[in-house]
């Protein structure tokens, strides 16, 4: 049947898009990760990987599982959201906690306004 | 499975594995403390990615739910090391 082919055509071309567009922007981000020089600018870049990687991954696995059980399948919404929702708490988290290094510590981690407080020296 | 699903899901191993490569350089070499948690971070995320992507490799559901494990235990543990980098201990 001409029909069904098409739709598997059309749903594997989908599928391999998406799939590439979210592995490359998660790419992207990783290397972003690798080569920018302050850790407040290193945090912007995987966040990349974290929203759009993860929809378009996820994206590209729903069309691709729907078009295999032959209905519409959306476990992959359960990760997009999730992850969408918990790298902005994490990352605030982990920013507020390097604010604090920073102060206490220095931005190089060496002495500091405080001083020297042995339990936090690396 | 056409070609074009085939290649490029060789192509998306292929990145994944390399932004999986620069979150360990990054664990290994980040000069401090939140960098390495930073790229603990993005290393879970990119092993996630990678289950999901061997999910439609392998037209298994299975590694949806290896997915959805990794992703929240990932969240705790990073919030967790987070949370220790701020105040010394995890449980107040």
């Amino acid at each position: 049947m001409k029909g069904t082919a098409d739709i598997l055509a059309l749903s594997a071309f989908f599928t391999a898009s998406f799939l590439l567009l979210g592995s490359a922007l998660t790419l992207i981000g990783s290397l972003g990760l690798l080569r920018l020089r302050s850790f407040y600018e290193r945090v912007h870049a995987p966040t990349l990987g974290t929203t759009l990687g993860v929809g378009c991954i996820g994206m590209s696995s729903i069309i691709y599982f729907s078009t295999l059980a032959g209905q519409i399948v959306f476990h992959e919404v359960l990760i997009v959201l999730f992850v969408t929702i918990t790298t902005p708490i994490t990352l605030m988290v982990l920013v507020r906690a390097a604010l604090f290094r920073d102060q206490t510590e220095g931005p190089d981690g060496s002495g500091g306004s405080i001083g020297n407080a042995p339990y936090s020296r690396e | 499975m056409n070609a074009l699903l085939a290649y490029s899901i060789i192509f998306a191993q292929l990145s994944l594995a390399i932004a999986m490569t620069c979150a360990a350089y990054r664990i290994l070499r980040g000069p401090r403390a939140q960098d390495r948690v930073l790229g603990l971070d993005t290393l879970y995320v990119n092993a996630m990615l990678l289950l999901l992507v061997f999910g439609i490799k392998s037209g298994s559901t299975l590694y949806f739910e290896m997915a959805l494990v990794v992703a929240l235990l990932g969240f705790v543990g990073t919030v967790a090391l987070a949370k220790f980098l701020l105040r010394g201990e995890v449980i107040e």
